[in-house]
């Protein structure tokens, strides 16, 4: 059968033009139909490289099919579709259209075969997704978006960096295999590390994601970071870095999560929590490991949009999302109680939910390689997600201490949204052959056997245990409104003080010079030129910009002899 | 609000139940340590109630930990806020978290 050949990020850009001018009805049939059309499209589309054409010497491949950038394609479209019903009801056009047009950026990026498109992609990302954010349209938004952005764009640029190095030291763009060698090899490490929220670049997330709308936050918790996960398993599988970082950032979140009020940066912490698994997995290499990091990254998009949208839920009708404001909600939004039960179940890898047939193929694959310390660190981090994810989550917001607050379920199209990802992670959790089939590569891995399932149970039960009995002896860290230094600090308080003081002390400097030496040494000369009847002024100009630029010439002919020197 | 409308956990009996079945459950997991054979791929997965044990006081010590990073993270919720007070206050003061997403189009 002969088939165009589109790269799915046409059909989103078309549709977020779509979306702009129309209204109402229309552009719900229009976003709705899209999604399911394109991933229709890419359901049929064969593997190969499609698009070549060559730019200033060098070939450009903006689409390449294979079965790396298919699973993050297809569970893309799934992510798309499921924001988009979730978010039906909003009527910002700026939301809807910026919404669209990122789920095609991160589309074009996964799709994208060389440096320059991916590079083009990686920046569109960013513009469109701050929308996500500004359109909160409070100061505090409008101030975390642009901390966004700025390091957003930097990641990019010093993605363009690397591009530019590695095309001068390899002689080509196309987008494989780099690993970390030579200066390319780490600017381009770095600008993926900055996407995927590396320890110390991390804030940008955790600042920037709470503060985005309702359903901006669960387009925003699909698409960027997975984005830079599928960058790490394309460019540098079996990079032993990776898996020193990724356990770092399985572990340290867990305790900001713990001790954190706002339950959106709750699960913006754990966020990278789960990408710290998948970082593990593509850091050891193994065969068993990236298909871990891949299914993981795949499952993680789902049951991590649900609990987002099951928090965006609760923050849409009752207007309030910090864990000391909240409690007792089972009562009157049961639907939302137990989809975001489903999600807590899924993250923390419960037998039968999706989670457990993902995170233990990289829990497999640490052990098989001998990485016992890595082994321990991701149980640890499995039990501490559990903590805070699974239960912290959804029993400050629907059981803990009665709020008195009402709320009833949400509007048919979230609750709808919700239930589609609910029963998409239980149905990989039971049937995981289905996902496995997708992977990169054929392990023949099963996860049910005795000794995985009862371990994992074992551990999560016992975590819950731990979880009671510190609640019962009231040694749980009550929810307390405030907020939680962190690497952030450094930026937001840290450098604008330093820099205050310097403008300070540089002025006051400056108004000593200038008023009291400046007008000594004027006087000095005035005196100098009186007593000499003018004649001195005279010598160099009688005009003093003539003066100064003769002493400029001075200055540039002294600067290109030493340059010349150096030649 | 009808308070006499009484839901499941508003009986501390009910809550009684469910965590009487959770103990009695942690208590069967453990001792399924002893009957299932394991295949173990670790020296430690040896030790009985290495799991249990692990995910507890790894979880007793996660929550000690974080709480005494409070004492020096903590802040006030306004925290950040505080140094752009002045720029803020001439425009509208917006930072009460809001539901976010009104329909502005409509």
């Amino acid at each position: 059968m002969w088939m165009l050949e589109i790269p799915p990020f046409v059909p989103f850009f078309l549709c977020g033009f779509l979306a702009a001018i129309t209204r109402g009805k229309l552009r719900a049939v229009i976003m709705l139909a899209i999604p399911v059309l394109s991933g229709i499209h890419l359901w049929m589309m064969p593997e190969g490289e499609f698009l070549h054409f060559n730019f200033l010497g060098f070939e450009l491949m903006p689409y390449r099919v294979d079965k790396l950038s298919l699973m993050f394609g297809y569970v893309f479209h799934i992510a798309a579709l499921m924001a988009i019903i979730y978010s039906l009801h909003v009527r910002d056009t700026v939301q809807q259209v910026a919404s669209v047009l990122y789920a095609g950026s991160a589309l074009g990026a996964v799709f994208a075969g060389d440096l320059l498109t991916l590079f083009i992609f990686w920046e569109l990302l960013a513009f469109t997704s701050v929308f996500l954010v500004f359109a909160r349209r409070s100061d505090r938004a409008y101030a975390a978006g642009m901390r966004y952005l700025i390091i957003q764009v930097l990641s990019g640029v010093i993605l363009l960096a690397g591009a530019i190095f590695y095309a001068g030291s390899e002689g080509t763009l196309l987008f494989d295999y780099i690993g970390l060698n030579g200066v390319a090899g780490w600017l381009i490490f770095i600008a993926f590390g900055i996407k995927c929220a590396f320890p110390f670049f991390h804030n940008w997330l955790t600042d920037a994601y709470p503060e985005a709308t309702v359903t901006g936050t669960v387009f925003l918790s699909a698409f960027t970071t997975k984005v830079a996960v599928y960058s790490f398993a394309r460019a540098y599988p079996g990079t032993d870095l990776l898996i020193y970082i990724g356990a770092t950032m399985a572990c340290f979140p867990i305790f900001f999560a713990v001790i954190e009020n706002d339950l959106r940066r709750v699960l913006a912490y754990s966020l990278i929590n789960q990408v710290g698994f998948m970082v593990v997995g593509i850091g050891i290499g193994t065969a068993l490991a990236i298909n871990g990091a891949v299914s993981h990254a795949f499952n993680d998009i789902i049951f991590k949009g649900l609990l987002f949208m099951s928090m965006g839920a609760v923050l849409y009708m009752t207007g309030r999302i910090n864990g000391s404001d909240l409690g007792g909600l089972y009562k009157t939004m049961p639907k939302t109680t137990i989809l975001c039960i489903v999600g807590a179940a899924s993250i923390s890898a419960f037998p039968l939910f999706s989670g457990f047939v993902s995170k233990s193929m990289v829990m497999s694959a640490a052990l098989e390689t001998n990485h016992d310390w890595v082994w321990l660190m991701l149980l640890f981090a499995s039990a501490g997600v559990f903590h805070h994810a699974g239960i912290k989550i959804p029993y400050f917001a629907f059981f803990a201490h009665d709020s008195g607050i009402r709320a009833s379920d949400p509007p048919l199209n979230m609750t709808l949204a919700m239930t589609m990802a609910a029963a998409l992670c239980v149905a990989i959790g039971v049937y995981p052959a289905a996902l496995y089939s997708l992977l990169p590569f054929d392990t023949g891995y099963n996860p049910y056997d005795a000794t995985h399932v009862l371990a994992q149970t074992q551990l999560l039960f016992f975590s819950a245990l731990a979880f009671v009995w510190l609640n019962l002896m009231k040694l749980y860290p009550p929810e307390l409104p405030s907020t939680n230094l962190d690497v952030e600090w450094t930026y937001r308080r840290a450098f604008p003080w330093v820099w205050s003081k310097i403008v300070l002390i540089s002025s006051t400097v400056y108004q000593l010079v200038a008023r009291d030496l400046l007008s000594k040494i004027g006087k000095g000369f005035n005196y100098l030129a009186r007593k000499n009847d003018d004649r001195l002024s005279g010598l160099l100009s009688r005009d003093h910009p003539a003066g100064s630029m003769v002493l400029w010439v001075v200055v540039i002919l002294a600067a290109y002899l030493i340059l010349s020197l150096f030649h | 609000m009808d308070k006499k409308e009484q839901h499941l956990f508003d009986n501390p009996k009910n809550v009684k139940r469910l965590l009487n079945g959770f103990y009695v459950i942690c208590l069967i997991l453990f001792l399924l340590d002893f009957v299932i054979h394991r295949h173990v791929y670790h020296r430690w997965e040896n030790l009985w109630g290495f799991y249990p044990i692990y995910g507890f006081v790894g979880c007793v010590i996660l929550v000690f930990v974080a709480t005494w990073m409070r004492t020096f993270l903590m802040r006030s919720e306004d925290y950040y806020q505080t140094v752009n007070k002045n720029k803020l206050k001439t425009a509208h003061q917006q930072n009460q978290p809001s539901g976010g997403d009104e329909n502005v189009d409509a």
